[in-house]
């Protein structure tokens, strides 16, 4: 079968969230990045699924020139290769977004043929617009199940398990299909160090597109205000045990 | 304006993050008509507690006896067209945000999902779990966006209950196809995380697998349920199922307990919700103490056993 995984990268934030001058990005020269959490699940559950069936599994990626870096993570895992809708950096919003992968999927199947599986994080860790993998499934004519938490591929269909209230909801897709998945879906590995070796002989397929207008236009960003309480300080160590034990007898969790 | 809301229900009962966008709803319609819509397979005479807004359409059809995103998102396409709505609004919870996110690929119009203000065509909107906040600006004839949870206080209906209309959408095949096949039980027993009234997590601090013994021994003191920061999941230390956090479980407890856990905003977006929060943390400048209402300086490993043994010795 045939695996594309879509992935975001993302900055790791730490404790607090510091701004750029113009207040339209979060400062990062001193982050890390990484792919979004839901997507690195993506990714770790593409590769299995070819491991398991044969195949091959295709990540791609709509971001800064710095976003192979997240490409090169996910091939250094076994993804076998990758293409990168390069932009200036600017944040694309969600239509553009899928709009965008539409098209790259598009040449993808007239290349190289049908994709059966197209697979999103349920939402991006940064925008959280939870809305472009279900924009690509209705382009692409596809059904599409989100918020995956289990996936199993048989005989041309996909079992889907969503977590709903008291349990988790099972839809059957016939492939090919768009899931979006959740954190939880599997541990994702590590790359090893021959795996990044690999990686970099790995193809990545770089392309610019146009960015059109964004009709969910960000103006900018505000930090909320903390509600300026510091933490009342019960003590230091065990010594401080006696006054926890009052404390949970004041706000009613010991009777 | 005219404003159409989708609220969720069980038999005819609303949950509050519904309340919530239809509490939104009503405000954003101004003098205008406010209208809701829920999907049934039967048809309802009311919906508990009454909503704030004139009539509730019920779209009823089979297919509703179980979720069925894109029908529910085909049935309020087809409403707000008929009803010349100028803005479409839905609870920010994930079906939520799922259904609405199909109207919006139907009618190939922009979403704002998990809004917590809205002027006219200008939003305001969480990142980031709620860590972060964004203005943006959506350029459309009709405005579709989702309320973040637990950000609105809810208004209920002033004049009384709500007209209800049932109505029988028109459904695509695709739609039809899209649902439920089976529900399978939930794994494993006791209170689940996001019901708990006391949470107790463990993060990096814990060390190992087993140095989870001592958060759940001072969890079963207080009737508790065990939590884990995403570091610990990641190390395969507890399973996901245990995880708060933007990416795990989102709770709401009476106390939260958070054990050599740092407070990355990942995990913060998870817990703000909690009634109070009781750090333990041999760092002083570790930034869950910002958020945190009571803090104990110090080893999780050394404080938690001295509770534990605390509560022990004061029972009667």
């Amino acid at each position: 079968m045939r695996i594309l995984v879509c992935v975001k990268r993302v900055p790791i934030t730490g404790g607090r969230i510091v701004l750029t001058d113009d207040a339209r990005a979060i400062e990062t020269r001193h982050l890390g990045f990484t792919i979004s959490p839901h997507e690195e699940c993506g990714v770790e559950e593409a590769v299995q699924l070819v491991e398991a069936q044969g195949g091959e599994s295709v990540v791609l990626t709509l971001g800064p020139e710095e976003a192979e870096e997240q490409l090169r993570d996910a091939l250094a895992i076994g993804v076998d290769r990758a293409l990168h809708l390069v932009t200036d950096g600017e944040e694309w919003d969600p239509q553009a977004t899928a709009a965008a992968i539409v098209d790259a999927i598009h040449e993808e199947e007239t290349a190289n043929g049908p994709l059966d599986l197209v697979v999103f994080g349920n939402e991006s860790a940064d925008s959280g617009n939870f809305q472009v993998g279900i924009r690509v499934a209705h382009a692409l004519g596809r059904p599409v199940a989100t918020g995956l938490k289990s996936l199993a591929v048989e005989s041309g269909t996909v079992r889907c398990e969503q977590e709903a209230a008291g349990g988790r909801d099972v839809y059957e897709l016939p492939l090919p299909a768009v899931v979006t998945v959740k954190e939880g879906l599997n541990l994702p590995r590590y790359p090893s160090v021959p795996g990044r070796l690999r990686a970099q002989k790995k193809p990545v397929d770089a392309r610019t597109p146009a960015r059109p207008a964004p009709r969910l236009a960000m103006q900018r960003l505000v930090v909320p205000e903390g509600d300026g309480k510091e933490a009342e300080i019960l003590g230091e160590g065990a010594a401080a045990a006696p006054r926890v034990v009052e404390l949970l007898r004041e706000i009613g969790v010991l009777t | 304006m005219t404003v159409l809301v989708y609220l969720e229900h069980a038999a005819g009962t609303l949950d509050e993050p519904s309340l919530q966008a239809a509490t939104l709803a009503r405000s954003l319609a101004g003098d205008g008509h406010a209208h809701g819509v829920v999907a049934s397979n039967s048809v309802l005479q009311a919906l508990e507690p009454p909503p704030p807004v004139g009539t509730v359409h019920v779209a009823v059809h089979e297919v509703y006896a179980s979720h069925a995103p894109r029908a529910v998102a085909e049935a309020i396409a087809e409403l707000g067209e008929r009803l010349d709505a100028t803005a479409v609004v839905g609870p920010g919870s994930e079906r939520g945000n799922e259904v609405v996110a199909h109207v919006a690929a139907l009618l190939d119009l922009p979403l704002a999902a998990n809004c917590v203000d809205v002027r006219e065509s200008e939003v305001t909107r969480v990142r980031w779990g709620g860590s972060l906040l964004e203005e943006a600006r959506v350029e459309a004839p009709v405005l579709l966006l989702t309320v973040q949870p637990h950000t609105v206080a809810i208004e209920l209906g002033a004049d009384g209950a709500p007209a209800v209309e049932p109505f029988t959408p028109s459904l695509s095949g695709e739609a039809l196809a899209l649902r439920v096949v089976e529900r399978v039980g939930a794994a494993g027993g006791g209170v689940s995380l996001a019901d708990a009234k006391v949470v107790v997590s463990g993060g990096r601090g814990a060390g190992s697998t087993e140095g989870f013994a001592v958060v759940e021994e001072l969890a079963a003191l207080l009737g508790g349920t065990v939590g884990c920061s995403r570091a610990v999941t990641m190390a395969g230390w507890r399973p996901h199922t245990d995880q708060v956090g933007q990416t795990g479980t989102k709770i709401a407890p009476e106390l939260y307990v958070a054990c050599g856990i740092s407070g990355a905003t990942q995990h913060m977006a998870g817990c703000k919700a909690a009634k109070r929060i009781l750090a333990i943390n041999s760092d002083r400048d570790a930034p869950i103490l910002a958020t945190a209402d009571y803090a104990v300086i110090g080893d999780m490993h050394e404080v938690l056993p001295a509770i534990s043994a605390a509560i022990r010795a004061a029972r009667p």
